[in-house]
């Protein structure tokens, strides 16, 4: 096995481990979720140290966005979060917003809360899928891609793109809703609560999934705290912390939700987590496109090349995987003078080797798709 | 006389399995796809059924590569090892009345013996790919082969039991319809087993595509990765075949040609529920597995041994 593992890169002394196996797991395998590279020490089938090793999506994002305009940058945002394009251009909208001192039309700020909150419907079934892919339940990830499918049809009605959506801009949206936009939506929201308890019969009511779940990578509650877990893998050991109700933004102050809480921390926690946020999700929707108005849906009057004063702006809002923040500093010119990502996927997924350890390489995999990490927003 | 007559039969299996195994991947991925939502393969030819007759030249003329520090003989030849007792076991099963191609006294005996030496073509490619995701693959099948082998064996012993012979013409002769009713347990037991045995889902973790890619042939490609899936599909024939006859009657169902087709609509379906079964459940971790084995399978088979014995003795 040395060769193998030395073209790997896996140093040679991690093999003088006396009885244990390393295996390198990723960047390229089935249930990496991208391109995440897993360096396992195996005693048997017993993972005893398990070192995930970043880096293989990097792509300079933030150093990229220093040559660019403010309004350049936002393309930049959709490859972060690939799975969840509309979170990031939110976040960095928001970043450049709070800088510039605009004002966002009401209605762009609806419509932006039903599109985030689709995303969240389309992320976490692209999560609840794979933990049915990770755990060899390949139809539960047909079913909730179907549920996905006709998110990203909705979103290729509004903004004509299914996967990185450059939908939300700087003082606004690009498009305005089409015309039975609404009523689509809604037929949707109809329908999803009942396919998401369809769901968890499915694949959290099956007893060979409940075996492979439950009480597999327990996270508790003060470990999440401490290690800077946020969304729903926090959620799912039961800490009560949601950025839309806790440090409000938009307009979720106008709309009545409740956040789904695990209370064992467990992967099967994160899963169902998950998939009742979905729930609350379509409650929402239905809410904001209650309240919904006429109106503008970008702010007026701003110049074509925005040039914030000099100074720095921080916001942030609850993706998909949690607190995702932007860090913004101006120096009086066109262009951004440095861009930080605060990525949730990037914080969860620091709890792998400590969740792993003590569990089987079949566990393994389950523990990381319930960290539902997105490369593109780790290595960004 | 007797070599040739073998050579024929053996050629009729290979024969048999290759076919069945077009039509196995055919129906499985219709079966796949009504479960989930979807078609399956429907472009090439009638509902998609010449889809493998499309796909077989794709896997012949793949490039059959040997990895690099791969112990090349072994590697190549692992796969027969895997395929041959799939089409060995074929040769007991009581097609008709009186007669089996290989109507061995120990026919049963030769049956429950011979799928497991499959193991050793496991070990042999897992060995030889010199791959850490195959060396695992390869000790996961080892365990779970071996200890499926108890409970599927019990389950066969209480048919046996019954009929009072190994020879299996000679059991399709002893059947009663009774027996239905009274082994249903045990064919349940032999089923679960014996998707274990064959490493199908939800029992696959030998080659857990989400954790071992492909285990113990994660490195083969084109025609010897087919002989893997032929081996699968052939000891999914067998075993729906022999367990149809073992459990259901086979061709006793109906009298004369009739059986023979009553023995294969049985064994179909019998197939199509293992299918069902895979796409539906998701996979067991390997502890599970083995406790799944020994705490649960085996002492519901010595039930069932059980009870056939008491029958047989009262009568």
């Amino acid at each position: 096995m040395t060769g193998q593992a030395e073209a790997c890169g896996v140093d040679a002394h991690l093999l003088q481990t006396g009885d244990e196996l390393v295996v390198n797991i990723g960047p390229s395998h089935p249930s990496t979720h991208g391109v995440c590279r897993v360096i396992v020490h195996l005693d048997g089938e017993i993972v005893t140290h398990a070192e995930p090793v970043i880096g293989h999506l990097h792509r300079g994002i933030e150093k990229m966005a220093e040559n660019r305009t403010y309004l350049q940058v936002v393309p930049l945002t959709d490859r972060l979060d690939y799975v969840g394009s509309m979170y990031a251009n939110w976040a960095y909208c928001r970043a450049v917003e709070r800088l510039a001192g605009i004002r966002v039309p009401e209605r762009a700020e609806y419509i932006r809360v039903v599109m985030c909150e689709l995303q969240r419907i389309a992320s976490h079934m692209m999560s609840i899928g794979s933990t049915g892919a990770d755990t060899g339940a390949t139809s539960a990830f047909i079913y909730a891609f179907n549920q996905r499918e006709q998110v990203v049809d909705l979103f290729e009605a509004v903004c004509g793109a299914r996967l990185t959506y450059n939908y939300v801009r700087p003082g606004g949206v690009s498009f305005d809703l089409p015309d039975g936009w609404i009523e689509q939506c809604r037929a949707f929201t109809r329908s999803h609560p009942s396919a998401m308890v369809e769901i968890d019969k499915l694949l959290f009511g099956n007893v060979i999934a409940r075996q492979r779940l439950k009480g597999i990578g327990v996270l508790p509650a003060e470990e999440a705290i401490a290690r800077g877990v946020t969304g729903p893998a926090a959620r799912g050991s039961g800490v009560d912390w949601d950025l839309r109700r806790d440090d409000s933004y938009s307009v979720y102050p106008r709309v009545d939700f409740e956040i789904p809480l695990g209370e064992n921390g467990d992967a099967y926690d994160r899963g169902r987590v998950r998939l009742w946020e979905c729930v609350e999700s379509c409650r929402i929707i239905d809410q904001a496109l209650a309240q919904i108005e006429e109106g503008p849906i970008k702010a007026e009057g701003l110049p074509r090349l925005l040039a914030p004063r000099p100074g720095e702006a921080y916001d942030h809002i609850e993706s998909a995987r949690g607190s995702l923040g932007v860090y913004l500093v101006s120096d009086g010119s066109v262009r951004p003078y440095r861009m930080h990502v605060r990525s949730p996927a990037f914080q969860n997924l620091s709890v792998l080797g400590y969740l792993a350890e003590g569990h089987t390489l079949s566990d393994l995999v389950v523990i990381l798709g319930s960290l539902d990490p997105v490369f593109g927003e780790v290595d960004r | 006389m007797s070599l040739l007559w073998g050579l024929l039969w053996g050629l009729a299996a290979v024969m048999l399995i290759a076919g069945g195994a077009i039509i196995g991947v055919w129906w499985e991925r219709k079966v796949a796809g009504r479960v989930q939502m979807r078609y399956g393969p429907q472009q090439i030819g009638p509902a998609g059924s010449l889809q493998m007759i499309a796909d077989v030249p794709k896997l012949l003329f793949k490039e059959d590569i040997v990895p690099e520090g791969a112990d090349e003989p072994l590697f190549r030849y692992a796969p027969l090892a895997v395929f041959a007792p799939a089409a060995m076991s074929l040769a007991v099963v009581p097609f008709a009345a009186g007669w089996a191609p290989f109507d061995s006294t120990v026919g049963a005996l030769f049956f429950l013996a011979v799928p497991s030496i499959s193991v050793i073509g496991i070990l042999l490619s897992a060995w030889a790919s010199h791959n850490t995701f195959a060396a695992l693959g390869g000790l996961r099948a080892a365990a779970q082969m071996v200890s499926y082998e108890v409970p599927r064996s019990l389950s066969v012993l209480s048919v046996i039991v019954l009929a009072g012979t190994l020879r299996p013409t000679d059991v399709m002769a002893a059947w009663e319809w009774w027996w239905i009713p009274l082994t249903f347990v045990g064919f349940l037991v032999f089923l679960i087993s014996s998707i274990a045995e064959m490493n199908r889902g939800p029992f696959d973790i030998p080659e857990a595509e989400s954790e071992l890619v492909a285990g113990y042939f994660a490195d083969y490609s084109g025609i010897r990765w087919a002989v893997f899936m032929m081996g699968e599909y052939g000891a999914l024939i067998a075993t729906s075949l022999f367990g149809a006859a073992f459990f259901f009657g086979g061709h006793r169902l109906l009298p004369g040609v009739g059986g023979i087709v009553a023995m294969v609509v049985v064994a179909c379906a019998i197939i199509t529920v293992v299918m069902w079964v895979k796409w539906t459940f998701p996979r067991l971790r390997a502890d599970q597995l083995m406790a799944f084995c020994w705490k649960v399978l085996t002492p519901v088979a010595l039930v069932q041994l059980l009870v056939a014995g008491v029958v047989a003795a009262w009568l």
